[in-house]
């Protein structure tokens, strides 16, 4: 789950960690209301959405008078904001975090991950702040200080000092730095992310070490001991069918195709995309319906499919393990009777009791094609998708 | 011989009391798997199956010999299941639940660095050795025995895998799904040792997918020298990034785990990688051949 930087900078001061002076305004009265109450020469009118990339994008405005504030604003609210990682619909911006302006001596990067290969977590830190980390992983790997945290979440006072030697911090900010690098560990671990980053992490000309901007994701299968955080997420950030579907227990991913998919395990649902894919059409979603795929499943997974209005066929992948082909067929059957499928279906059963599955979804008088193999089952869905 | 489950695997149970537990047993049992104990907290002195339950895994091991841990428990308190297992020196740990905070699997890493025990999952449909004995969830008849092994993050694109290779007469020595999370017990790198050194085994199909670097460590230790053919296939080649597709591992992050970047490093390893699930048959069929 991810949460806007307004939401990860209060994460972050609980910490001890310092942010910018600023607050949360939806309207530019409120900024300019909160620009008053900022003081100061001049503030940043930053949009909050659940996306990276937003200073190129035009996303991020200074403002050095009040009228600014206003100006930036309203002409960031309701608007649509487009970065590299939104995709070309772009996200709406209904929020904004209105900060005063910092005078900046050195910019840093510090971000936590998890290492999968060592099941451990490490701190990422860089001395080039306000760069995309993949980008300077990718450019300049050996500008990148690794250290590991503990299992129980602690970096060590030596790996923090070692760290800023290594960037060659100034001995003056040298002491601010590692707490923020011990202290952004600690949030890593007890607030359960996946990612916490503070990136650029400046030193002032004042020589206070603050979190200029800050992004945090949070590990959804942690959510059962973190009641706060229902109130942490956005709705307006999350794909209507996509929030639905997890309210059903349904992994679902929009993509814009127009096969829609329906298959158990999310392995071969992604293997069925991909041979969507191979023939030359284009899957509308990724969708798996859970091992069993019961038939209170699929008919969810209908609902939702018939909500996407570019599907034009529906492909059922199904390989039937412990749960027999010919009770999911009854189940598919059930489901299908059970709601409007208003696109032609083309079915593939496999594993135990397939054929017994097919011979009782090619009897029904539905719309319905069957497949026996998952090429087979792909093909005629592409075709039937041209038509 | 086989790897991981054999004639001897003798099957605890944790949480052989919920739905999934007790369905599960039963289904090990039928298979012929030696389920000797189940461990519920509270419901000790009960029977599930036939099956004697206890309260700790420490009774189940002393008064059974239970030398296998499957567990069941929900993923808030699956963590603690495994550590439990570890701690009374149980040597194979198989755990199917899914949902469990990577954070939770940072400690059990930790703890089981060191100790005797493997840990196999969690989020896997388990271990397979056919006609020997299944410590999991995967549909017992469509396995085969033979000379394939099988190492996986996925469940029902195994089957798939399984079922085509059974289809065409290839059977398999061990299955082994090492499962779809962020963090997993045992990697590909860990499973193909085992399958290296297994005098049964004469191939090994790999079966990946997008996300984190498995499949890249994977092809680096057959290029260094792996006594046996290895073919793969990957999926997730259509799949978005930044989106997570279903398993919490699998997910192109920052642009890194791409299927085409794990294509690449295992093809460059000299490992075919099947285009599509049911090409993965013939690979083997042209391996063996």
């Amino acid at each position: 789950m991810k949460i806007h930087e307004y939401q990860a900078k209060e994460i972050l001061r609980r910490y001890g960690i310092k942010t910018p002076m600023g607050g949360l305004a939806t309207s530019p009265d409120e900024a300019v209301a909160l620009a008053q109450r900022l003081g100061g020469a001049g503030w940043v009118v930053k949009a909050q959405i659940h996306a990276g990339g937003r200073g190129k994008a035009g996303g991020i405005r200074r403002a050095q008078s009040l009228e600014d504030v206003a100006k930036e604003a309203l002409s960031l609210l309701g608007s649509r904001l487009v970065t590299p990682q939104t995709g070309p619909e772009g996200r709406k911006v209904s929020r904004l975090l209105v900060e005063e302006q910092v005078d900046i001596e050195a910019e840093l990067y510090a971000g936590v991950v998890v290492d999968r290969a060592a099941g451990r977590g490490v701190l990422l830190a860089s001395a080039s702040g306000g760069m995309e980390i993949e980008a300077l992983a990718h450019e300049r790997p050996e500008m990148i200080c690794r250290e590991w945290l503990e299992p129980w979440g602690e970096l060590p006072e030596f790996r923090a000092r070692r760290a800023c030697f290594r960037l060659g911090i100034p001995q003056a900010f040298r002491p601010k730095v590692e707490k923020v690098f011990k202290a952004l560990c600690r949030v890593f671990h007890q607030e359960d992310c996946t990612l916490a980053e503070i990136n650029p992490l400046v030193v002032t000309k004042g020589g206070e070490a603050l979190a200029l901007d800050a992004k945090m994701n949070l590990d959804d299968n942690a959510a059962f001991r973190h009641p706060g955080w229902a109130e942490l997420r956005d709705p307006d950030e999350e794909e209507p069918l996509e929030r639905e579907a997890g309210l059903h227990g349904l992994n679902y991913v929009k993509l814009d195709g127009t096969i829609g998919c329906m298959v158990n395990g999310a392995g071969l649902a992604m293997a069925t995309m991909d041979l969507i894919q191979e023939v030359g059409a284009r899957p509308a979603n990724f969708l798996d319906v859970g091992g069993g795929a019961s038939e209170e499943a699929v008919a969810q997974a209908f609902r939702i499919l018939m909500s996407d209005p570019n599907v034009r066929v529906v492909l059922i992948n199904i390989f039937g393990g412990i749960m027999r082909g010919d009770v999911i067929a009854r189940g598919i059957l059930a489901a299908a009777s059970r709601m409007e499928v208003r696109v032609p279906l083309v079915v593939r059963l496999a594993g135990t009791n397939a054929s017994e599955g097919r011979v009782i979804l090619g009897g029904s008088g539905l719309r319905m094609h069957v497949a026996e193999t998952m090429r087979e089952a792909a093909e005629l869905a592409a075709r039937l998708g041209r038509d | 011989m086989a790897v991981l489950v054999k004639e001897g695997t003798l099957v605890v149970v944790h949480g052989i009391t919920g739905r999934e537990g007790s369905f599960h047993t039963r289904q090990c049992l039928d298979y012929g798997t030696k389920v000797v104990a189940g461990v519920t907290p509270g419901k000790g002195g009960s029977q599930v199956e036939g099956v004697p339950v206890f309260d700790t895994v420490g009774q189940a091991v002393r008064e059974t010999g239970a030398n296998t841990s499957l567990i069941f428990v929900p993923a808030p308190f699956a963590a603690d299941s495994i550590l439990e297992a570890a701690e009374e020196g149980i040597e194979l740990i198989v755990c199917i639940t899914e949902g469990i905070p990577v954070r939770d699997m940072v400690r059990v890493k930790a703890a089981l660095r060191g100790s005797g025990s493997r840990l196999i999952g969690p989020n896997c449909p388990g271990v397979i050795s056919p006609a020997k004995a299944k410590v999991g969830i995967m549909p017992g008849p469509i396995h085969r025995p033979g000379a394939v092994g099988v190492i996986s993050r996925s469940g029902t694109l195994t089957y798939e895998v399984v079922d085509q290779l059974s289809r065409k007469g290839f059977g398999q020595s061990t299955c082994v799904g090492i499962g779809g999370d962020p963090i997993v017990g045992s990697s590909f790198v860990d499973v193909l040792g085992l399958f290296a050194q297994d005098p049964e085994t004469h191939l090994v199909v790999l079966i990946g997918e997008i996300g984190g670097t498995a499949e890249e460590e994977a092809s680096q230790l057959v290029r260094s020298g792996f006594p046996k053919p290895v073919v793969a296939f990957i999926a997730g080649q259509s799949a978005p990034p930044g989106k997570r597709m279903g398993h919490a591992g699998a997910i192109i992050s920052g642009g890194k785990g791409t299927a085409a970047e794990k294509i690449q490093a295992l093809q460059a390893a000299g490992i075919p990688v099947a285009r599509t699930p049911d090409g993965v048959a013939e690979l083997v069929e042209r391996a063996l051949g």
